[in-house]
């Protein structure tokens, strides 16, 4: 959900600039697709230590750290699935093309209208496929989070760790149960969201 | 309608600049072929070019002053694109009424019963959009673009899409809008029989520069207008008057200047004027009254101008009607054959005449 608050504006932006700095805000979005989630998450330990401006800043405004927390967790995580969410929101958005937006401006829409009541249900497929992957990628790393997080149970333990920890020691019912829930949930939420795309067919143009 | 412009658009091929003040309140049609900055000009004027130079004054209201723009959805101008742009996810129905609720505010603004009449849109409401034909289609952007209530409709090319007989289909619920619903059209096309149809006034747009301006009369007469129809589809506009049916041989008769032509059956009272359009190579000429020929249109005409193509094969006559002209294309073989000169007294053979019920 906040990943796609996050992402929706960022994307949109994407798909209408046309800033000499787009190839560069790409890049940075495309980066975690890119790099292994140990070193995202080095740096992302680095930058949100509390000594670290960023992190700093965390504990003076919420008194709590950043590394090590749910909130850090939950930070990482969107940064590192952040270009799964955006890429497809960016190319839906591109695929509507400027036609339709400028018709709607035509017609006496201001901006945010246009976004609302014709870009975002002419882009209804990019949201599904931007929350179906956004989903499952940050429900399955595993590096930045333990890197960001640690593992501290009750806290920072998420699933896919508390799975890996199970196996390392040897509890492998536990990691069943855990895994298959995994599976199953997973499951569940793509035959829910292809079903809804099945049934809304989205034309654009 | 008055519009005040001083545009400068540049382009990658060509700059658009444009200074006029046009003040009208029916149709005026800007015609130019493609790359010639026509749609350009009305994105312009709409708000849709970034990088539009200039000033645009609408009815004394600035919409535009050098690099300060009014945003397009506060300038209250209609648009209908070449490709009509109806919105995908919502019935014929839901994109009346995305223009409806954000309609320009206004005592006369056209009412949707009154919309959906006009254009014949009663059938049409459920379906999507992505089902109606291409005819269809442009009726609904029509509508749409009316119920924002613009005070200005720029029509982008609306019926380049489409074939003849939907041409043909459409032309009449264009030309029925600024008195119907008091709002002036400008239209742009590269079709001289649509704007001899629509426009009073035309102007001819070249490379992004204005050639050539006034009433279509004279406009299309000119070589600015062919340069944009082709020589073969050059000619006059004229405006006659119903005599009377002929029913027995399927004909109305009307008059030109005072001289009698024969239409087929055009469905007018007597009367009514008419818009005809003459294409020069329709038109042939002979130095007296032609007996025992099948061509039975002769209109009595006094050269005006002979222009004969340095290289070519063909001449074209300028005739004078006593005040309408004519314009006849023949072959300079023909020409020098006749000796035709200036000032003489010929008679023009129209082979055929094109028209629509205005």
């Amino acid at each position: 959900m906040l990943l796609l608050l996050l992402g929706t504006p960022l994307a949109w932006w994407l798909a209408g600039t046309r800033s000499p700095f787009k190839p560069l805000i790409e890049a940075v979005t495309a980066l975690p697709l890119v790099l292994p989630p140990t070193v995202l998450g080095f740096y992302l330990l680095v930058l949100f230590a509390p000594d670290a401006p960023l992190g700093g800043l965390w504990v003076e405004l919420t008194g709590q750290t950043l590394t090590f927390s749910f909130s850090g967790l939950v930070l990482a995580s969107m940064l590192y699935s952040l270009p799964f969410v955006v890429q497809p929101l960016q190319a839906s958005f591109e695929a509507i093309g400027r036609g339709p937006l400028e018709a709607a401006a035509v017609l006496g829409a201001r901006p945010l209208d246009v976004f609302f009541s014709v870009a975002s249900p002419l882009a209804l497929r990019g949201y599904l496929t931007a929350t179906v992957l956004g989903f499952a990628h940050t429900l399955g790393e595993f590096g930045v989070v333990l890197m960001v997080g640690g593992n501290i149970p009750g806290r920072t333990r998420v699933v896919s760790i508390a799975v890996y920890e199970h196996v390392e020691t040897l509890q492998f019912a536990a990691a069943h149960r855990l895994a298959a829930g995994l599976l199953l949930f997973s499951f569940l939420v793509l035959v829910v969201v292809y079903a809804l795309n099945r049934r809304y067919p989205v034309h654009a143009g | 309608m008055r519009l005040d412009c001083a545009l400068r658009v540049p382009r990658r091929d060509f700059t658009l600049a444009f200074r006029e003040t046009l003040d009208w309140l029916g149709i005026v049609a800007v015609m130019g072929v493609s790359g010639s900055g026509k749609s350009t000009l009305l994105r312009a004027l709409a708000g849709l070019e970034p990088a539009a130079r200039g000033r645009i004054v609408l009815d004394g209201q600035t919409l535009a002053e050098g690099r300060r723009r009014c945003p397009p959805h506060r300038r209250g101008i209609g648009y209908v694109f070449q490709d009509a742009r109806l919105f995908g996810h919502r019935s014929v129905h839901g994109n009346l009424r995305f223009a409806l609720d954000r309609a320009r505010p206004g005592t006369e603004a056209p009412g949707e019963a009154e919309v959906i009449e006009a254009l014949a849109l009663g059938p049409l409401l459920a379906r999507a959009p992505a089902g109606l034909s291409g005819g269809e289609r442009q009726r609904v952007a029509i509508g749409r673009a009316l119920l924002a209530n613009p005070r200005l409709l720029l029509l982008d090319e609306p019926l380049a899409a489409l074939d003849a007989a939907r041409k043909r289909e459409l032309l009449p619920y264009i030309r029925a809008l600024p008195a119907r619903f008091g709002i002036p059209l400008l239209y742009v096309s590269h079709a001289v029989e649509e704007v001899a149809q629509l426009a009073g006034e035309v102007l001819i747009l070249h490379a992004g520069t204005v050639t050539a301006r006034g009433p279509v009369y004279e406009v299309l007469e000119r070589p600015e207008a062919e340069a944009v129809s082709g020589a073969f589809e050059g000619g006059v506009v004229l405006d006659v008057r119903v005599r009377r049916q002929r029913p027995e041989y399927a004909l109305t008769e009307v008059e030109l200047a005072g001289q009698h032509l024969s239409l087929p059956r055009v469905a007018a009272a007597p009367g009514e004027v008419l818009r005809v359009r003459v294409r020069a190579r329709d038109v042939a000429v002979a130095l007296g009254p032609v007996e025992g020929s099948s061509i039975r249109n002769q209109l009595r005409a006094q050269v005006l101008q002979l222009t004969a193509e340095p290289h070519g094969p063909h001449a074209e006559l300028l005739l004078d009607l006593g005040g309408p002209h004519l314009r006849a294309r023949i072959t300079r073989e023909s020409a020098d054959r006749l000796a035709l000169y200036p000032g003489q007294t010929v008679w023009a053979l129209l082979k055929s005449v094109s028209f629509d019920p205005r």
